[in-house]
């Protein structure tokens, strides 16, 4: 279990290490979502089974394949196929598959552990289980479930108002003061980073 | 330093998800059902965060076609 957990860090130590210095989104998506199943199989070992659930449920399986949506749309046009093929060819899938790999090694042994001394999963001394968690959310937390409730329904409502369809008018109205227009009329405008002296940071 | 807007959210995910294993690491290390439930709520905090950021970063390549956040010096007030 000891051994587990600290290989489990070590895969989630390196694959956040590679996320943050990758340059193309996509390479570094895929080391983040390989970090976050590593981190939900350090919240298995650390007894937490319940938390380990909900970080490859919604960590791993919502959020990220929400940014991986938004990334495929940001490139859309002739440049998405090009950049496809760049994608394809090439050793990047080999580090992710690596580091994935070690973790279903694991993931396997703790399993077949479980299995032969006859404990179910997620089940041991020193192991929270789901039952307690779920008592002291809707016992003391009660107040935070419902505030959590009301801030999912304001990032909803502005969720729905930020991706609404922009009429025609108001786009046009906008784009005359844009950093678009301008540039495409050769104006004034306004680089990355113009105003800054080099030595900021 | 890097200025993708994408590459902002993944951050703030990455400082997210670190909080929440210290909290997870402390409960666990105390015996106590607390710091999975902070966790839960910072799981809820971290998926509100990134719809309303992703929703933003959209509209804002809409109108910008461009996502470095020095892009958006015009914003100021």
């Amino acid at each position: 279990m000891e051994a587990a957990f600290y290989i489990a860090g070590a895969v989630a130590i390196i694959s956040t290490v590679l996320t943050i210095t990758r340059l193309n989104a996509v390479h570094a998506l895929l080391y983040l979502v390989v970090s976050l199943l590593a981190v939900a199989v350090a919240f298995y070992t650390m007894g937490a089974p319940l938390v380990a659930a909900l970080e490859v449920i919604i960590y791993a399986g919502a959020i990220m394949v929400l940014i991986v949506l938004v990334v495929m749309m940001l490139n859309l046009g002739k440049r998405a196929i090009q950049s496809e093929r760049q994608l394809m060819q090439g050793k990047i899938w080999v580090g992710p598959s690596v580091l994935s790999a070690l973790l279903i090694v694991e993931v396997v042994y703790l399993i077949a552990r479980a299995r032969l001394s006859g404990m179910p999963l997620g089940s041991g001394s020193g192991v929270l289980a789901p039952k307690q968690v779920g008592i002291g959310l809707y016992g003391p937390y009660l107040i935070g479930v419902e505030l959590a409730s009301m801030l999912l329904l304001g990032a909803l409502v502005g969720a729905c108002h930020l991706g609404r369809p922009v009429s025609e008018k108001a786009e046009a109205r906008y784009d005359r003061n844009s950093d678009g227009s301008r540039a495409r009329s050769g104006g004034n405008l306004v680089r990355a980073g113009a105003g800054r002296s080099p030595d900021a940071p | 330093m890097r200025r993708d807007l994408i590459f902002i959210l993944m951050s703030v995910e990455i400082m997210l998800n670190g909080a929440g294993v210290a909290f997870v690491a402390a409960g666990s290390r105390w015996g106590q059902p607390d710091g999975q439930i902070m966790f839960l709520f910072i799981l809820a905090m971290a998926a509100s965060e990134v719809a309303v950021g992703l929703a933003l970063v959209l509209r804002l390549y809409h109108q910008h076609h461009n996502l470095d956040a020095d892009a958006f010096s015009d914003m100021r007030g």
